[in-house]
């Protein structure tokens, strides 16, 4: 059945709120801190994710390397890339990146989030600055825009897509590259993300995920190209029962992953 | 805590040293920690088995570096050719065999002999003077590992010497009564044959012309297995409480007793160093993995010698540990982080029992002298010589070249 990294992974991020609660969600930032402390358990509640991991990162650490003219294949490929992950949660995605060279900021909503990925950093002796604070936050604190934003499984939980997405670009540098991975919202993926993981598999809480707030890959594209991105057609992630892989495919119906770049300032 | 390597690999063995050149070839530095210095594993003395490389464990030899000095030593398999029936049976005048079965590497896509025999004491040599060319490996012997500790992001195991080693990660490389696996309370399958392999190099007046022959004797599997410089390994599986009046023989009866299973073809014999028995076991660990552990090779499983597979599916369980944790380190993830292990234990403990459970059920059905399993025997290799895909898909078993091949191990 299904193809759903997001069931574990969508609790990757509290909702991104701004001061004056405009995409703010509180009832999914309380469902996600009582999921933290089992972050990093391959057994856990969040085995699903931890098996999607590696494809996952495997794609966008070569679609960092290509954009960037670097050697995937070296130690430390994203060495000096400044790389700002949202809804970084227990840091399963800030924590490979800041080993693969990048200088990682780890943004979550939900303060449990943060000290989860801050603990276990240490505890790796990996380097990650987690700040429990939201997307318009950061921006509206003047830094400097990053050359990568990662925005995984995190826009089927916002209230406003548009307004998430257009902040997250904000975040981006010009020449820099962007990456939103969630969920379609067509048939097959309330079938597999939400039906089957939550109530089937069991892979995540029932109610994790609202179908309703899943985001077709075209209205992704039309909030990106909105805040001056240049967005690639999206790829698809894929769960294959038989061989219980995960493989980056042609098929975006339900887990996907879209590529969007910030042109240079001429 | 400080790491003075990326892996620790726990055993020196074959399996071990050839784990540690594997992974520092995939770029780990690696402490490796064995109870027998160097020297002593290449004394005529110490172990005088052979080993059957079977094509695609070739494949990952050379990548490593290490086939340039092996070939000269080894000996091809051309053709593998298996005999059905008792051994006073063979000779008579005007006898058909009740089974017959030839396996021609000429058949293969691949321009290869089926596989190799390689003298362990030779393959030691070669691995050991590796490991010392080898910066990325540090080789600590004698010495044994004492209880592990797990941390969130590191394995300790204290060593006899008083050090203790601190990795990511840690590679039970040690043996088929594993006291790594033991202490993690991974449980394994296992029972013991009632048959010993008497093993020894004979050599021969004649070319074996890198036939390999294996005649099921009602006893057991009876194999000859051509060596370098007209010199035959022999792996003679023999019931158990007979086996020791045949080791008790002098030399010339003992050459005596197997001339009466070779028969002519080889013309006049002679042994060609000691005699070795071993008793035959069957193990297969429930898990293949503890926590920031892996077992690789006779700590995984051991099987039935019958279809030479052995070595070649620790080879496996090597080569596919390296795919398994360059894919993890290349995505920044921890090495020792139980999804890794859990990826490494999934790819190989089925490929593992498959083989396994297949030379045991391959033993029993040809190990006796039952009239009704000879007719089943007779069948089925009848078939399997007659139906090409069939025979094909042998061969590639006997060159470990089928299923998901790691990347070491492929073309």
């Amino acid at each position: 059945m299904s193809e759903t990294a997001n069931k574990a992974e969508s609790t990757r991020q509290a909702p991104v709120c701004s001061p004056s609660g405009t995409t703010v969600d509180a009832g999914e930032i309380d469902k996600f801190s009582a999921m933290a402390a089992d972050w990093w358990d391959p057994t856990g509640k969040f085995k699903p994710l931890h098996k999607f991991n590696p494809i996952r990162l495997t794609h966008i650490r070569n679609e960092i390397c290509a954009h960037f003219g670097r050697d995937p294949n070296a130690p430390r490929p994203l060495e000096g890339l400044r790389l700002l992950d949202i809804g970084c949660g227990g840091g399963l995605v800030s924590e490979p990146m800041a080993r693969l060279g990048a200088e990682v900021t780890g943004i979550d909503a939900a303060e449990k989030n943060v000290k989860t990925a801050l603990t276990h950093a240490a505890e790796q002796g990996v380097t990650v600055d987690y700040r429990a604070t939201t997307a318009e936050d950061l921006l509206a604190s003047d830094i400097e825009p990053f050359d990568v934003v990662l925005n995984l499984e995190v826009v089927e939980h916002v209230a406003d897509v548009d307004l998430f997405l257009k902040t997250s670009a904000n975040l981006v540098r010009p020449g820099g590259i962007m990456f939103v991975a969630t969920i379609n919202r067509t048939l097959k993926a309330f079938a597999t993300a939400k039906f089957a993981a939550e109530y089937i598999l069991r892979w995540l809480p029932i109610g994790t995920h609202d179908q309703n707030k899943f985001v077709k890959p075209e209205e992704a594209r039309h909030a990106l190209e909105g805040a001056g991105m240049v967005v690639e057609p999206p790829v698809g992630m894929t769960y294959q029962p038989l061989s219980d892989k995960w493989h980056v495919t042609g098929d975006a119906s339900v887990n996907y992953m879209i590529t969007a770049t910030k042109p240079q300032l001429s | 805590m400080e790491k003075q390597a990326d892996i620790i690999v726990a055993g020196g063995g074959l399996g071990g040293s050839l784990a540690a050149l594997a992974l520092s070839h995939q770029g780990f530095t690696v402490c490796m920690v064995d109870a027998a210095p160097p020297a002593d594993k290449t004394l005529p003395d110490f172990d005088g088995r052979t080993t059957a490389l079977a094509y695609a464990s070739v494949r990952l030899f050379r990548r490593l570096g290490l086939w340039d000095d092996l070939a000269a030593d080894a000996g091809a398999i051309n053709d593998i050719l298996v005999t059905d029936g008792r051994p006073a049976d063979r000779f008579r005048k005007g006898h058909q065999a009740t089974g017959f079965l030839h396996f021609d590497s000429s058949q293969l896509a691949e321009d290869t002999p089926l596989g190799w025999i390689v003298e362990n004491r030779r393959l030691r040599q070669v691995m050991n003077a590796a490991l010392e060319a080898s910066e990325a490996i540090r080789v600590i012997a004698p010495a044994t590992v004492g209880p592990v500790e797990t941390g969130p992001a590191s394995v300790s195991v204290p060593l006899s010497t008083g050090e203790t080693l601190t990795a990511s990660l840690l590679v039970a490389a040690d043996g088929r009564r594993s006291p790594l696996r033991e202490r993690a309370g991974i449980r394994t399958l296992n029972w013991s044959y009632p048959q010993t392999g008497i093993v020894c190099t004979v050599a021969h007046e004649k070319d074996h012309l890198g036939i390999a022959q294996e005649f099921f004797l009602p006893s057991g599997p009876f194999a000859i297995l051509p060596l370098t410089n007209n010199r035959s390994s022999l792996v003679w599986t023999e019931k158990a409480d007979r086996a020791g009046s045949f080791l008790a023989l002098s030399d010339e009866d003992f050459v005596t007793e197997i001339e009466k299973r070779f028969g002519p073809y080889l013309g006049a014999l002679s042994l060609d160093g000691p005699r070795w028995s071993y008793p035959l076991a069957f193990h297969l660990a429930t898990k293949f993995h503890g926590d920031r552990m892996a077992l690789v090779g006779d700590a995984a499983h051991g099987i039935h010698p019958i279809a030479g597979q052995g070595y070649n599916l620790g080879v496996k369980d090597i080569a596919a540990l390296c795919d398994v944790l360059a894919e993890h380190r290349g995505a920044g993830l921890d090495i020792g982080h139980g999804t890794a292990l859990a990826q490494y234990d999934r790819w190989r403990q089925f490929d593992s029992a498959s083989l396994a459970f297949g030379t045991d059920v391959l033993n029993r059905l040809f190990s006796n002298d039952n009239p009704a399993l000879r007719l089943v025997r007779s069948t089925g290799m009848g078939l399997v010589n007659r139906v090409d895909p069939l025979r094909n898909m042998f061969m590639k078993q006997a060159g470990a070249d089928l299923g998901t091949l790691p990347s070491l191990m492929q073309p």
